[in-house]
């Protein structure tokens, strides 16, 4: 059965590697469904956290095909209950909407949103959540009109006291120096 | 260590030195002419072989990459010279062989403005190398060359690719060659498990009817004597897939022959009865499985595999045995306890009696008027004393020549097995008559795959190689006629080719030949293109419509092999 997955993996920050990533993807016909890129909390590592729909089989399979690419120093998948998550959404509406009811106030407060920009034009409003909450945020402020939307890949985070990474890099090199 | 300074290009050919390199196959062109410029100076050291297209300079390093285990050398330039590689790379990439190639690009302040011969090499070849680095400035060079032999030569070998823009082989560094034997993101092979060598072990042991199948990864590992110690202390029988062949002698009597589609009756119909299946270095391809949900149902799986990768890909496995093949086999022969299996041994005789009967006799030994494929293979080999290097190109040539060619020696084989490239076997027989300086190399070929690579015919006369070429000709695209045959009603589309006369066509090139069409005149012909001092092209024309059997149909299991039409 298909379900969401996440796949976090750990790699040298290096050029062209996203596309050495993401070409194990389309090889296999797997959409991305999101997908983020930022320095780990160890200097130089990358993380990218990609949310794809599969069969965990195929996930498995595809973890593994990432982790041989040279680059990467580890690759895993979870579940969504596996993780804490969150993806970011701005919404622009017409800042006339404000002044006419406490409609999108109400929104704003009941959502936990908050307003970055005001301008005589147009409101710029922020909400964190899961994409179902991002997107019922989207319907509901839609009634007045949203000029722009966007929402960011996810990003995610385990449930383990630390960054495993820190272990496993010592695991690895472990196991470096027991290969010669 | 002092360090001189000397240009990007020099850098480049001193650090091939470094590495060993002593032959390069190669074209040249504008964005890699200082780097062939550098090369004018090295004539004594390294060996280059000009080919006649890139195709060729890249299945010639990958011929000398199968016979010698070190990486094979590649030049091109950039643009239409490096997009020629692809083939080849993306052959050398499913089939884990060696390569370092190296392309010109334009120069870097060009980079992404379609400048001439401007394409993007790095992005193409992505899918099909291990590793690639594009590099802009001269400093860079002897690192990722370092990191590029390393790379291709370690864990599950492969490609890998180096664009050099122009300016970079221009400009001066400080030159200094380090070579790299570690890279923190990548572990080239895990210590072997004594945990899991002892279950496998226990599976060994407690087995009535196991059957070992071997592929390539023995002969990377260089595990040939460790697999011999192993099947002889525990009297297994064993199988070669179509890159294993050669890795333990054909006559070694617990060699049981060749797995898959084309293989024997024996490997393929005891695979159903066996109680465990002991998998060495071969990753279970769909050619050795046939249908995956009925394959091998009664056994227990143990693999030997390098690559974590490949466990469990395609056949769930009991137990795994991760590492360099050479150590877990030398750490199972340890643990296992001595054992004969001759009823079972004798299981695998008997379906090769069957076989003989319905099949090899009628292939090696016609009656029949018209000449066959097996025969030449057959005498051939012989006349070889069974000790030289078999190089095939693909289709039924290289099936019925990877059944009936023998082997003492490991490294003899050289085929295309996953990417099945027509068009492989001529210059991969140069690269391996380089690779293998004195040994004689036997490469047979189709008339369609020929005419795909024919041009290296030049390089072989102009480097005096002495390939023997043996073209097995049946005027069709024999293989794809045979499925058109048995599986499409006969519908012979666009297979039947007007062919050349192709003794005079290796005459142009200035290679010795001549063409065979009666029984009486074969092993004569043959004995000729031996004695003979120096290239050679032997035409076989065989019969049209020959089928290679056995057969698993495409999507059958392989307990459904079929003898005969
Ligand atoms: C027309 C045609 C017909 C074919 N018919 C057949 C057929 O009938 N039978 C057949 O067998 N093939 C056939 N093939 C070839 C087939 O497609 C595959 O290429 C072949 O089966 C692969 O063999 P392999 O698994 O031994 O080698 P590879 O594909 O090279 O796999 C080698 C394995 O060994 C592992 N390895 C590498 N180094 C080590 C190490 N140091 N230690 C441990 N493991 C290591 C690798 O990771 C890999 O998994 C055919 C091909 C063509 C073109
Ligand atoms: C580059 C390439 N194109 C097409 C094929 C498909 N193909 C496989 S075998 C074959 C026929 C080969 O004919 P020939 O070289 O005459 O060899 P024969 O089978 O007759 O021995 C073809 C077309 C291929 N393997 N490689
Ligand atoms: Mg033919």
């Amino acid at each position: 059965m298909k379900q969401e997955f996440i796949i976090t993996i750990y790699s040298e920050n290096h050029i062209g590697l996203l596309n050495r990533i993401t070409i194990n993807f389309t090889r296999r016909k797997i959409n991305i469904e999101s997908l983020t890129v930022s320095e780990s909390a160890i200097h130089g590592v990358s993380k990218f956290t990609i949310v794809i729909k599969e069969t965990e089989d195929r996930v498995k399979k595809v973890v593994r095909q990432l982790e041989k690419v040279v680059e990467v120093l580890k690759a895993f998948y979870h579940t969504n209950d596996e993780m804490v998550y969150q993806e970011i959404a701005l919404y622009k509406v017409p800042t006339e909407a404000l002044y006419e009811s406490d409609d999108i106030e109400n929104l704003v407060r009941k959502n936990g949103a908050r307003i970055l920009e005001i301008t005589k034009e147009f409101t710029v409003i922020e909400k964190t959540g899961h994409k179902t909450e991002t997107q019922e945020m989207f319907d509901a402020l839609n009634q007045f009109g949203v000029l722009q939307f966007i929402r960011s890949g996810r990003v995610a985070i385990t449930r383990d006291p630390i960054e495993r990474l820190s272990e496993f890099l010592k695991e690895r090199d472990d196991l470096l120096n027991q290969v010669d | 260590m002092a360090t001189k300074r000397i240009t990007g290009s020099q850098a480049v050919i001193l650090s091939l030195l470094e590495e060993g390199v002593d032959t390069i196959f190669g074209y040249p062109g504008g964005a890699i002419m200082p780097i062939y410029d550098a090369l004018y100076d090295f004539d004594k050291q390294v060996t280059h072989i000009l080919t006649r297209h890139e195709q060729g300079a890249i299945h010639a390093a990958e011929g000398y990459a199968k016979v010698t285990g070190k990486a094979g050398v590649c030049f091109a330039t950039s643009g239409p010279g490096a997009t020629n590689l692809i083939t080849g790379i993306a052959d050398a990439m499913i089939d884990s062989i060696p390569l370092v190639c190296i392309t010109g690009q334009v120069a870097s302040p060009l980079l992404g403005t379609d400048a001439f011969q401007e394409s993007d090499v790095v992005g193409i070849s992505m899918p099909v190398t291990k590793w690639n680095y594009q590099i802009t400035t001269a400093d860079e060079i002897p690192g990722a060359i370092a990191k590029a032999f390393y790379l291709a030569q370690s864990g599950r070998p492969g490609p890998v690719l180096l664009d050099i823009a122009k300016d970079a082989q221009f400009q001066e560094v400080d030159y200094e060659y380090k070579k790299c034997t570690k890279i923190r993101s990548y572990i080239p092979e895990q210590p072997v498990d004594p945990f899991k060598v002892k279950e496998a072990a226990d599976l060994i042991d407690g087995a009535k009817k196991p059957l070992l199948l071997f592929g390539q990864g023995v002969i990377i590992a260089n595990a040939e004597e460790e697999l011999k110690q192993f099947v002889e202390k525990t009297g297994i029988p064993a199988a070669w897939t179509l890159l294993g062949l050669s890795a333990m002698p054909t006559d070694h009597p617990l060699n049981v022959g060749m797995l898959g589609m084309h293989g024997n009756y024996g490997p393929n119909i005891k695979t159903n009865e066996a109680d465990l299946i002991i998998a060495v270095g071969m990753r279970f391809d769909d050619r050795v499985t046939g249908k995956v949900s009925e394959y091998a149902k009664n056994a227990k799986i143990v693999h030997l595999e390098v690559d974590p990768a490949e466990i469990d890909k395609i056949i769930k496995t009991d137990v795994a045995v991760l590492g360099n093949a050479k150590k877990s086999l030398a750490m199972l022969t340890g643990n296992v306890k001595e054992n004969r299996h001759e009823a079972w041994l004798q299981e695998f005789r008997d379906c090769d009696k069957i076989e003989q009967e319905k099949v090899i006799k009628k292939d090696t030994y016609p009656e029949k008027a018209g000449l066959t494929m097996g025969e030449a293979v057959r005498i051939t080999s012989e006349i070889a004393k069974h000790d030289a290097v078999l190089v095939t190109d693909v289709g039924q040539q290289q099936m019925i020549a990877s059944r009936y060619f023998k082997f003492t020696q490991s490294k003899s084989n050289v085929t295309s097995g996953g990417l099945g490239t027509m068009g492989y076997g001529v210059p991969a027989a140069m690269g391996a008559q380089l690779g293998a300086k004195g040994r004689t190399v036997c490469c047979f070929v189709g008339d369609g795959g020929f005419q795909m690579t024919i041009q290296e015919l030049g390089t072989i006369v102009q480097n005096k190689l002495p390939v023997k070429i043996i073209l097995l000709n049946n005027n069709f695209l024999g293989m794809v006629r045979q499925w058109q045959q048995l599986f499409f009603e006969k519908r012979y589309s666009f297979t039947e080719l007007q062919n050349p006369d192709f003794i005079m066509i290796g005459k142009g090139f200035g290679m010795e030949g001549h063409k065979v069409t009666k029984r009486e005149e074969l092993e004569d012909g043959i004995q000729r293109m031996m004695d003979h001092d120096g290239p050679y092209l032997l035409e076989v024309v065989v019969e049209k419509e020959d089928n290679v059997f056995p057969m698993v149909p495409s999507g059958a299991s392989v307990s459904d092999i079929i003898l005969e039409a």
